[in-house]
């Protein structure tokens, strides 16, 4: 139930893999056929992904991971684009990964506008477009949030970006493989995706960077990836992330329509529970994301009682984090802290039946049962 | 069974698995409440008091909490340690006390067990109050730390909700 954080290599992943461990082990940038071997493994899957999102394969560059590719597009964009400006705007709700770019950035003299969201979790397109100054040089919305599962606007926020000549970048690592993502239809410059949320192997991300953006590399060496990204190249993971992204793409319709249904049974019967609620947009959201909070209980109990039920589910709740802090989406969407310390984010995705779903609606209302009989708030805050 | 791994204490992890003395105490003879700035987490402590030999005893505590899986894990054990001993004794346990018993805690979660202690002695100095005897000086000092901590509580609080004004 926490599919939102990793999913499993699908074994059909695995296979096509695999050989690249082993008897393909060439490196991309060797002349001989091994190498060679690896780098047509490598274009090909780079001709995939862009084919995807509807792309060019020369704008595809393949990173580590989400949040590199999130911290490439910031910080590259900033620092190539000073003299343009030093302003960014962000909303609000988005990764830390983000957040914590445009926080360093600011320590090197940039300004960052942070954009509210409403109730939903949605950014305001008037509150955008105000936000946009003459030296504002980059805008990052994500494109689905991955605590409440909303989606954003985002072919809006592209052109009204477009309109005002700034750079669009948009962290998909929650919907790439879920819903549509297509460079084209939505105007964004740079797109952030992940491996590792649609059953392909972890270590693996890319970013588009639509032809002609002027951006730096954070990591320099033998001109990876256009330059953008040196290190020897992850041959096996990327074939393994192309394999990912296809499948999923083939498969997006019909297990979209399956997780809906699935995940709104689910949302159906954890409402009964009393003095429980949902967060996120009650349409506008991901097929797989649920968010809920519970009044008089903490997260990370809950969340710790369920795991001892078989059932792996994670909270924005403050204990559970490192800073003592709850989520920063939660309080966004207008929490407050003590509701925020009850929320719940069930996830679900390829390998979840109905008989699971079935499972939690049985456990779940017992363990907050469990905690609300322990709590001292019985009923009302007091 | 398989070993799991936990970033906390097995004796805590115990305890929060087969928790002992939660919940309310019906007929307690007084109440204690703690809270905590940092984390927002609440304690409530109710205890039961017998005289025995001129001595008295906690003849039952119950804790109720609203916290996270070290706040229970500790408060269990707290109504273990407790039970049965004189109010003379009870004052003398300490944080560190806990400590020992349960193992290092991340440093981030020790103030969980500053937080149960503080709702047992709160309940204690209630008790004083109720039976109008006089507070020790050390409790009086305790007292005063948990009301100054619930009052920062109150007002970073209503700042919150100021900024929140604000915001909108």
């Amino acid at each position: 139930m926490d599919y939102a954080a990793t999913t499993p290599v699908d074994p059909r992943v695995l296979k096509v893999m695999l050989p690249y461990f082993s008897k393909k082990f060439g490196n991309s940038m060797s002349l001989y056929s091994l190498g060679r071997e690896a780098k047509k493994a490598l274009e090909d899957s780079r001709e995939k992904i862009a084919n995807l999102i509807n792309a060019n394969s020369n704008e595809i560059i393949f990173t580590g991971s989400a949040t590199e590719s999130n911290n490439l597009a910031i910080k590259g964009v900033a620092f190539a684009n000073r003299e343009k400006g030093k302003h960014i705007i962000v909303s609000s709700i988005e990764d830390h990964c983000i957040l914590n770019s445009v926080e360093w950035l600011k320590k090197q003299g940039f300004e960052v506008t942070y954009l509210k969201v409403d109730k939903f979790g949605m950014v305001d397109l008037n509150e955008l477009e105000n936000s946009i100054r003459k030296d504002t040089i980059l805008v990052s919305v994500m494109h689905a949030n991955n605590e409440i599962g909303t989606i954003e606007p985002i072919k809006e926020i592209g052109e009204i970006c477009k309109e005002h000549g700034v750079y669009f970048h948009t962290d998909a690592a929650q919907s790439f493989g879920k819903i549509l993502v297509d460079v084209e239809k939505f105007n964004v410059d740079l797109l952030t995706a992940s491996s590792h949320k649609i059953y392909g192997p972890k270590g693996v991300g890319c970013l588009f960077v639509r032809e002609g953006i002027k951006i730096e590399p954070l990591l320099h060496g033998g001109g990876h990836e256009f330059g953008l990204r040196s290190s020897t190249v992850n041959v096996a993971g990327i074939v393994g992330f192309a394999e990912a992204a296809e499948i999923a793409k083939k498969e997006m319709k019909r297990e979209g329509k399956r997780l809906e249904k699935l995940r709104r049974k689910l949302e159906k019967g954890i409402l009964k529970i009393e003095n429980s609620h949902l967060n996120g947009h009650p349409e506008k959201r991901l097929p797989n994301i649920s968010n809920f909070w519970f009044d008089f209980i903490e997260g990370e109990a809950l969340v710790m009682y369920l795991d001892q039920k078989g059932i792996a589910a994670s909270t924005g709740s403050a204990c559970s984090s490192e800073s003592l802090e709850p989520s920063h989406v939660l309080l966004a969407i207008g929490l407050k802290p003590h509701q925020a310390q009850g929320s719940l984010r069930l996830s679900i995705g390829r390998f979840t039946k109905d008989k699971e779903v079935n499972y939690v609606l049985k456990v779940l209302p017992e363990v907050v049962e469990k905690l609300r009989k322990i709590s001292p708030f019985k009923g009302k805050w007091s | 069974m398989k070993k799991e791994f936990f970033p906390y204490p097995e004796e805590i992890i115990k305890h929060f698995k087969n928790p002992k003395g939660l919940g309310k105490l019906k007929n307690a003879d007084a109440v204690g409440k703690a809270g905590n700035i940092l984390c927002g987490d609440t304690l409530w402590c109710y205890i039961k008091v017998s005289e025995k030999k001129g001595k008295e005893i906690i003849k039952d505590i119950k804790m109720e909490v609203f916290g996270c899986l070290v706040a229970i894990g500790i408060s269990s054990l707290l109504t273990q340690m407790v039970k049965g001993k004189t109010i003379d004794e009870v004052l003398e346990i300490k944080k560190e006390d806990i400590l020992k018993k349960t193992g290092p805690l991340p440093p981030i979660k020790v103030h969980c067990s500053v937080l149960a202690l503080d709702a047992l002695h709160e309940a204690i100095y209630n008790y004083f109050l109720k039976k109008g005897k006089k507070v020790p000086d050390k409790l009086n000092k305790i007292h005063e730390r948990v009301i100054k901590t619930l009052k920062e509580i109150e007002k970073r609080h209503r700042e919150f909700l100021k900024l929140e004004e604000k915001l909108r």
